[in-house]
């Protein structure tokens, strides 16, 4: 978090930089439309690079901005549109083409080999030869030593990657890619892994880097930092391009607005069933070491019966591990009471047995068994109920009739109970989900994006059964990425950032831009 | 999105109807197509071998022996089985059934006992000592993350010299030969054969009927217990277990457990049922043909079974090329060509039955309801 560093001079930081480009463009990209099967992730982008300039794409997580950087890197292919690099029109088929072409990606996850040094990461894939055989080591070692220096990288060509920190296997990331003579660099969600102090150093590298004439693409969501650092802004919503603005003349929360949309869904207006019976509490739930970076820190809050919390906030800020922590997934520090029973220590089965009911974000791969038929999905995570099983034995018979009951009551499209999970489209496989965490009177609720990936018909459904189970005295943590179905649903939303609460909302007064500025960290009060 | 090929390869992907017949029996024309040729290139009759082969097959002596091969071969196979369907590859079926073997014949040699209670020793240490062995590369899994294939790997090796040790020193020399081999087993402990065909005098082993149990006993705990659930739906998706709840770790040693006391009682038939004791030219690489018939019948105990009686079926047949001057390798390829088109065909099926469900399941709907649904079938 940026508590430095007022908005005048960044603003001034930023003019400099752009006083010493050229105005002459490096990638040009115009009505770029990708679509996928169901969904158009890229809607007629269009994009405009100059040379040795930072240019940053903002936009909230399934905006379409890493679809857009597949496309610059010859990952995918647009359906339609036109690619210009340096003024001439070029087609990808493969990175390698994004490659010889002067394009380079550094990657969110470092892509490094940690038991071999620097310079053998470097040359891995592009080694240089000497007489046809052997390997030229200190002509590579020579060249790095070259582009380091030049650069202002400062990285030895003779440690191992394990024992550099995170911050300098950045720096050989980039190194690598301007190894192979790249001039333009994407760099996607560079600070997510990064500490501040060690942003603060990858920036004054960027500044390095275009004072030398590399142009440089930057994906962010944490709009302080792009404030910071950027050139140019070009905002990302609902996968196209709504917005190019001025780092100088925009603030955040103006960027906030631009990014999150203007319109927030107003509330419906419905009785309030909370009580003041606490179902779920946690308190200081931590995830992660001293001294690294935490993904999730002192994380408290709690739940009433009857009482729908939501979270709201960017993607990849810990939610997927708030979530896990409450299952009993993944270890971590702090303590967890459901209905006055403290239970930090149990398994994940036992929480579930004592009435944690839970949505998992990706259906496919924690939800269901897709090679399994729906009954046999019936008794998945559910293997003590009652209705599944008979001591050491699976109750066949209960499973399936109760797998029937789902299927009537919560309007399974199925031809059958015995079809595989796979067959079924994806509303239908959640609403078994749904029906299925729903069974045996949970306590609470854990829904993580309950509706994503869904049809309108099964996400209203859905959001049905939500508001009568709360209604019935269900305790519902939501975690979803779409406001209309925070506020819509939600007595009261906390927001997550960088692992912590940052701020919380009553759903019935929040503004966009409160909302957009405190789930992108940018202004501390929020 | 879909099942992974190993997931499919290993029959944690369940293929059912007429394609599930229909693959293995055209994969096993095709490897006979495939053998012919090679037979013929060879300069070889090609009809006059395979007949040859079938005639010898179905005398009623070759048959015992079918049957006797095919018991050890299926106890094998379900033993690999068991931890192929959780995703775990136990490689070491084959240190484990040796090592069980030398010291359950070790120990029925020792000691005497009225007869019913005898064999059952003989068969729960055989039991103990391979779950034992097969325990440690699943502790080792569970605490250090090992992988199974490594480990189980050399627990084969380290059987073979730990068990060349322990032969030294309980060893006496078998009777009229220069072999040697452990104490035999009394009258009490041996399983007597079965004069199950008639005009051969050969006996089937008497633990054929261990087996059969053996092959019930893994259907039942796979399709209608708590743990074959949460053992299946480990090796579909432990992702998935996970979230649900299952002990992905217990389940790694429980199964490691069960694979390797089932690995214990291949040795069984042949120790109680003909040799009566452990020497020297105790038949040694079942477990790694209990890999190759495991794979055959999908994982499955019944798929298993006929698998089980094809190989032995082919081993015994092959018994007579030799007095025809053809190579009896002949059979060795028949047989790995059978495995790789019956891994091919079944791959084939499983893509052409998933395509067909899901067409019907979006057939039937829009058969029933009269707006039909518009949606991707997997989203």
């Amino acid at each position: 978090m940026f508590t430095t560093g007022p908005l005048g001079t960044l603003t001034q930081e930023a003019s400099i930089s752009t006083e010493t480009t050229v105005s002459e463009v490096a990638v040009q990209l115009e009505g770029i439309t990708k679509r996928f099967p169901g969904v158009v992730a890229n809607r007629d982008i269009s994009l405009t690079v100059q040379k040795g300039h930072i240019h940053a794409i903002v936009g909230e997580n399934g905006a379409g901005k890493s679809t857009l950087m597949k496309i610059l890197y010859g990952m995918q292919r647009p359906d339609e549109g036109e690619i210009r690099v340096n003024g001439s029109p070029v087609t990808f088929h493969t990175p390698g083409d994004a490659i010889s072409a002067g394009i380079g990606m550094v990657h969110q996850h470092f892509m490094l080999a940690d038991n071999l040094t620097v310079l053998e990461n470097v040359i891995l894939g592009s080694e240089p030869r000497k007489g046809g055989l052997a390997l030229d080591f200190a002509a590579a070692r020579k060249k790095i030593k070259e582009i380091s220096d030049a650069y202002g990288l400062g990285v030895d060509p003779d440690v191992l990657v394990e024992d550099i920190g995170v911050g300098t296997r950045q720096r050989v990331e980039i190194l690598k890619v301007l190894y192979r003579g790249a001039r333009i660099l994407i760099l996607d969600e560079p600070t997510a892994v990064l500490v501040p102090h060690e942003v603060d150093e990858l920036f004054e590298n960027l500044h390095g880097l275009v004072r030398e004439g590399i142009t440089i693409i930057f994906i962010s969501h944490h709009l302080d930092e792009v404030l910071k650092v950027a050139d140019a802004i070009t905002v990302i919503r609902r996968g196209t391009t709504v917005a190019e603005v001025d780092p100088a003349s925009v603030t955040a929360r103006q960027l906030a607005e631009l990014m999150v949309g203007s319109e927030l869904p107003s509330p419906e207006t419905r009785e309030s069933t909370v009580t003041d019976v606490v179902a779920l509490q946690v308190t200081g739930l931590t995830i992660g070491a001293e001294g690294e970076r935490r993904v999730l820190d002192d994380v408290t809050l709690t739940i009433h019966k009857g009482e729908v919390l939501g979270i709201a906030g960017v993607e990849g800020n810990g939610q997927a591990e708030l979530v896990e922590a409450i299952m009993g997934i993944r270890p971590s520090a702090g303590t967890i009471t459901l209905a006055g029973e403290e239970i930090t220590t149990w398994t994940t089965l036992r929480r579930r047995e004592a009435g944690i009911g839970y949505i998992p974000e990706d259906r496919h791969r924690h939800g269901l068994i897709l090679e399994a038929p729906l009954w046999e999905n019936r008794i998945l995570g559910h293997m003590k109920e009652k209705v599944n099983v008979r001591g050491w034995w699976i109750n066949r018979r209960g499973a399936r009739a109760d797998t029937q009951r789902i299927v009537e009551q919560y309007d399974v499209r199925t031809p059958g109970i015995d079809v595989l999970a796979s067959a079924l489209s994806g509303g239908n496989q959640q609403k078994l989900i749904v029906g299925r965490e729903m069974s045996g009177e949970p306590k609470l609720l854990i829904a993580a994006h309950p509706t994503r990936g869904v049809d309108v018909g099964a996400q209203a459904a859905i959001w049905d059964h939500l508001r009568t189970a709360r209604a019935a005295g269900l305790a519902v943590l939501l975690i979803s990425a779409d406001l209309d179905e925070l506020i819509g649903l939600s007595d009261w939303l906390k927001v997550i950032h960088r692992g912590s609460l940052v701020a919380e909302f009553d759903p019935a007064t929040v503004t966009p831009e409160q909302l957009g500025s405190a789930m992108t960290g940018a202004g501390e009060e929020a | 999105m879909s099942s992974t090929f190993t997931d499919r390869l290993l029959g944690r992907v369940r293929l059912s109807g007429w394609v599930s017949l229909a693959a293995p029996i055209l994969a096993i024309l095709f490897a006979g197509v495939v053998t012919s040729i090679v037979l013929a290139l060879t300069g070889n009759p090609v009809l006059d071998t395979l007949t040859t082969m079938v005639d010898y097959g179905s005398q009623p002596r070759s048959l015992v022996l079918i049957l006797n091969n095919a018991t050890t071969y299926y106890l094998s196979a379900l033993a690999v089985a068991l931890g192929f369907r959780m995703n775990l590859f136990n490689i070491g079926v084959d240190g484990q059934y040796r090592l069980a073997a030398l010291v359950a014949a070790a120990v029925g040699g020792a000691v005497t006992l009225p007869a019913p209670f005898h064999p059952i020793l003989i068969i729960l240490v055989a039991m103990l000592v391979g779950a034992a062995w097969a325990g440690i590369a699943g502790v080792l899994k569970a605490t250090r993350g090992v992988s199974e294939v490594i480990s189980t790997i050399m627990l084969n090796t380290i059987a073979t010299g730990l068990g060349a040790y322990l032969l030294a020193q309980w060893a006496v020399p078998v009777a009229g030969s220069n072999n040697i081999g452990t104490p035999p087993i009394a009258a009490s402990g041996q399983v007597p054969g079965l004069t199950l065909v008639p005009g051969s005098s050969l006996k089937v082993f008497g633990l054929i009927f261990l087996a059969v149990a053996v092959g019930i006993g893994f259907h039942v705990l796979l399709n209608t217990t708590r743990f074959g659930f949460d053992l299946r739906a480990t090796g579909r998706s432990e992702a998935a277990a996970v979230a649900s709840g299952v002990n992905v770790k217990r389940m790694v040693v429980y199964a490691m457990l069960i694979s390797g006391g089932m690995a214990g009682l291949i040795g069984m038939p042949q120790l109680l049922g003909a040799s009566y004791s452990y020497s020297l030219d105790f038949q040694p690489g079942l477990g790694f043909t209990g890999i190759a018939i495991a794979l055959l019948g999908r994982n499955n105990p019944v798929g298993i079974a006929f698998g089980a009686l094809l190989w032995a079926f082919l081993d015994v047949s092959a018994n007579i090329l030799g007095l025809h001057k053809i190579s009896p390798e002949i059979v060795t390829i028949m047989q790995g060509v059978i495995v790789l088109s019956v891994v091919i065909a079944y791959e084939l099926a499983h893509r052409y039955r998933s395509v067909a469900e899901q067409k019907r399941v979006s057939r039937e709907l829009a058969g029933a309801a009269s707006t039909p649904q518009k949606e991707g079938a997997t989203a």
